[in-house]
């Protein structure tokens, strides 16, 4: 976080001599038309009538927006709102409590313990392995355990999420100085309260990237629920997509109405942390 | 005197806290990551079907895989794309954030629109460019009477294409972002000193950037590999493996066999090989380059 900051800093005060306008106008061209250019034949789909789809890029002759309460309801909108939003947010909670924990006890003690140590090149060797190799035996242990639900997969992410984020919260707490905790241990404060009262406070930038991570792998994440989620009731907004575009594939504009919607509260969030969301997954990969 | 004492025992002796803090979930992990790893390494030595009895056949599924058409092919679909995707979107990225990183007028708005594709699910990309591989250039074909655009890639031998287009669509965002990050921690002071030593621009670029910019190379190429090798979400959406096989990659072929096809057995030696694969090109990656790194900063 702190190199990033510096380094904008630098290209700030770099000599600056006169605007590269062939530049500009490129990236912005190439942006406006191979970027912006999917995103607005989307909209422009969504909010069509069928009869109305000679010209997809025009502007629609009038605006179909029952294509988005009916896309609402034939994908059971709310509920697959309610089941992503319900893994995602306490994957996000639970990640960050219980791996930063995890992680800051792997740094501290590597040093002076093999245990330790030998638990900090487990986690790390996992990041490795593709998912697709413990795929069908986690589908049957998860199953024949009865977790194959929202719950279950929760869990799932909290756990597997463990490599790459202790190899991101570990990177940070080694930045820490040790001294901050031997102050806090003179005046009396038990491991658990430096950790609480001192670190976990202190570790907020890297908080703030692996709640980003985290974010966009629960969000956007397909084959774990594909494989895991079994009840329709129980579906996530990308996997009920999928379940929805083999029955109405006909239908393009109330696919792609179903498509803005799900995509919408991504989108929404973007435009307002998108300062934020960048540096954060900046930090996190440099370190990765 | 006791204060010291025990402040000594202190340091030596590992708090049981720190246990609390680490045991349960490395249990966890062990008992929901581990086991069905080691599970499926030891199902790739048998014969099951992923239901009823099973006995040990040795490396027979391994011996299987070689002669095996389908998934010979995989293999070649997935390294074939794999490559591409890499150095296609590894090149553009580096250009786009050698633009993004000079000096132009609204840098901040541009960096939000490359970063942008990061952000939506691949699955809905691959929908959405489905339709636009479907309908709109098959119609702009005909308008502009260019046959080559006139049917829809996505049912020919070349659909390959269509899906490296938009892995490279969504997979630039991340790439470009940590190129930025790499340009700018090179100090202007270098550039400057060659600009009065008279430079090329050829030269700038290969004599002084990239060489600063070669760890965050690394970085890229090894994630880049590792995820392109397990490509997935994106042939779902756009053609679930087809037309033929053509576009079945070893995830797809693990998904679809494993789950449906009863050969549970034979798709674990194909998962197990899998991890070989990508964990010794990764490793491989991070030697090579990493030693490479080590001689330019000597």
């Amino acid at each position: 976080m702190q190199t990033v900051n510096e380094s904008l800093k630098v290209t700030k005060t770099r000599p600056s001599k006169h605007i590269n306008y062939t530049a500009t106008a490129v990236l912005a061209v190439l942006g406006i038309f191979a970027i912006l250019g999917p995103l607005y034949i989307t909209l422009m789909i969504a909010v069509k009538n069928p009869s109305d789809m000679t010209n997809v890029l025009s502007w629609p002759k009038q605006f179909n927006w029952s294509n988005f309460t009916n896309a609402w309801q034939m994908t059971d909108f709310p509920t697959m709102f309610r089941n992503t939003l319900f893994i995602t947010a306490w994957t996000i909670i639970f990640t960050i409590i219980t791996n930063s924990a995890a992680a800051y006890a792997i740094t501290r003690n590597r040093g002076q313990s093999k245990f330790f140590n030998a638990l900090y090149y487990y986690f790390i060797s996992a990041m490795f392995i593709p998912f697709n190799v413990i795929m069908l035996p986690l589908v049957r242990e998860v199953s024949s355990m009865h977790m194959d639900n929202d719950f279950g997969i929760t869990f799932l992410y909290i756990v597997f999420g463990m490599p790459m984020n202790i190899f991101l919260y570990s990177g940070f707490v080694k930045q820490i100085p040790v001294a901050l905790e031997e102050a806090a241990v003179m005046d009396g404060a038990k491991p658990y309260q430096v950790f609480f009262k001192v670190i976990f406070p202190l570790m907020m930038p890297m908080h703030a990237t692996v709640a980003i991570l985290s974010f966009m792998w629960t969000w956007n994440d397909f084959l774990m629920p594909l494989v895991l989620l079994s009840d329709p009731k129980q579906q996530t907004l990308q996997l009920a997509q999928y379940v929805f575009q083999g029955q109405f594939s006909t239908n393009y504009n109330l696919a792609f109405a179903s498509y803005v919607l799900v995509l919408a509260p991504v989108l929404i969030m973007y435009v307002i942390f998108q300062r934020f969301i960048i540096s954060g997954v900046v930090s996190g990969a440099i370190k990765g | 005197m006791f204060r010291r004492n025990n402040m000594r025992q202190a340091k030596k002796k590992i708090n049981f806290t720190y246990y609390v803090m680490v045991v349960p979930m490395a249990l966890l992990f062990f008992a929901f990551h581990t086991i069905p790893f080691l599970r499926g390494v030891f199902y790739s030595f048998t014969d099951w079907k992923g239901f009823g009895s099973w006995h040990f056949v040795g490396l027979r599924n391994y011996g299987y895989m070689f002669t095996n058409s389908n998934i010979g092919s995989a293999y070649a679909f997935t390294f074939k794309f794999a490559i591409a995707a890499t150095i296609l979107v590894n090149v553009i990225a580096l250009l786009i954030a050698l633009g993004l990183t000079s000096k132009i007028k609204f840098q901040n708005t541009l960096k939000a629109i490359y970063f942008l594709p990061y952000m939506l699910g691949t699955l809905i990309v691959g929908f959405i460019f489905n339709f636009v591989f479907g309908n709109m250039l098959p119609s702009l074909g005909k308008f502009l009477h260019w046959g080559f655009l006139e049917t829809n890639i996505l049912g020919t031998s070349h659909a390959w294409i269509g899906i490296l287009i938009v892995t490279v669509w969504q997979g630039l965002a991340f790439n470009t972002l940590i190129y930025m990050s790499g340009l700018q921690s090179v100090s202007p002071d270098l550039y400057e000193a060659a600009s009065l030593d008279g430079v090329t621009p050829w030269q700038k670029f290969w004599k002084i950037t990239f060489p600063l910019i070669a760890p965050f190379f690394t970085i890229n190429l090894v994630l880049s590999v590792k995820g392109y090798l397990m490509v997935f979400d994106q042939i779902m959406a756009m053609t679930s493996g087809g037309p033929g096989n053509s576009t079945t990659s070893i995830s797809v072929l693990i998904y679809n066999q494993g789950f449906q096809g009863s050969q549970f057995a034979i798709q674990s030696a194909n998962a197990v090989m899998l991890f070989i694969i990508v964990a010794a090109i990764s490793l491989f990656q991070l030697n090579v380059l990493n030693k490479r790194e080590d001689r330019i900063e000597n």
